[in-house]
């Protein structure tokens, strides 16, 4: 049952998601109500206070990765929610999706080394406030989470990447030393301008249990959950 | 329609067989890899079919933050 306490998260299921179940666990672990929520619908369900598009490989990433799942009917409605002001998280193919329908800024490509890459990452939270950070304190700080991508490098030309550094919408980047893909300025995530989409290809809902190698993800997801419990 | 990387964007995968190609013997300077979608389509004005074409790269076959397109009609339509 969602209510107060637990806010209704809504995960966005296309063909090919594959981390969908992961990612309903950890926010239900985070304290959230979770559900999955498949590509052809139209609307997402009542009461919904956030959406998570989770990683996968949505429609076998044909063509470029979310360029086809940016179509979806249930797009239509993710789009009316975040322009109404309500949060959307995209993880790695969900963070593809978010940027090939003009949600968030710049492009993922191919990692430059060409190759699948999963594993952990140190990670720099930028300072300031967002919902999805808000665990991490205004102060920013560090993570530890798992990436695995083929696709992760993160491109803007220069002028996109000034303007978003000046507005501080680059929430997270690899360390320094970290980069695992070749993504411009380090960055792993961006949020939109008013901070209520965000996107990031490392996987914090792999990282929310010590008994698979940390719980550092429960700060991005539980900021999210905290977040989606106050718009609730 | 001939979807490739813009010039100046970093394309991993023409840097490869760039390097396959040398280790071959071949003198290359530079390799791009780009996509060839080709499409039959129903109507016969052309005006109409590049109108269609051009749509079908801007919403769909072409991110433009990193890729260009061309158009190309063949010589022959078959009937």
């Amino acid at each position: 049952m969602s209510g107060p306490d637990r806010p209704l998260v809504a995960v966005v299921v296309f063909p090919g998601s594959n981390d969908d179940r992961d990612a309903q666990q950890a926010l239900e672990l985070l304290g959230a109500s979770a559900v999955r929520v498949w590509h052809e619908e139209q609307q997402l369900p009542p009461a919904t206070a956030a959406v998570v598009l989770p990683g996968g490989f949505s429609f076998g990433d044909y063509l470029r990765c979310g360029a086809i799942a940016r179509f979806s009917p249930v797009m239509s409605a993710v789009r009316a929610f975040a322009a109404d002001g309500g949060l959307v998280l995209g993880i790695c193919n969900g963070f593809q999706v978010l940027t090939e329908a003009g949600l968030l800024p710049g492009v993922l490509r191919p990692n430059r080394s060409l190759t699948f890459i999963c594993r952990e990452t140190q990670l720099t939270v930028a300072p300031g406030e967002s919902p999805f950070t808000t665990r991490c304190g205004s102060g920013g700080g560090t993570l530890t989470i798992p990436v695995k991508n083929g696709e992760g490098c993160w491109y803007a030309d220069d002028e996109l990447l000034a303007e978003l550094e000046a507005a501080g919408r680059i929430l997270l980047r690899y360390a320094p030393g970290e980069n695992p893909n070749g993504s411009v300025a380090d960055v792993a995530g961006v949020a939109n301008a008013d901070r209520n989409v965000f996107g990031l290809m490392p996987h914090p809902e792999h990282a929310v249990d010590p008994l698979l190698g940390g719980t550092d993800g429960a700060a991005i997801l539980g900021s999210l959950v905290d977040a989606a419990r106050a718009a609730a | 329609m001939l979807v490739r990387p813009k010039p100046g964007i970093l394309d991993p995968q023409g840097q490869a067989v760039e390097s396959s190609l040398r280790h071959l013997g071949f003198a290359v300077e530079g390799a791009r890899v780009g996509r060839l979608v080709d499409v039959e389509l129903t109507t016969d004005d052309p005006v109409e079919a590049r109108a269609a074409l051009e749509r079908m790269c801007e919403q769909l076959l072409a991110n433009p933050l990193i890729e260009g397109y061309e158009i190309e009609f063949p010589e022959h339509t078959s009937p």
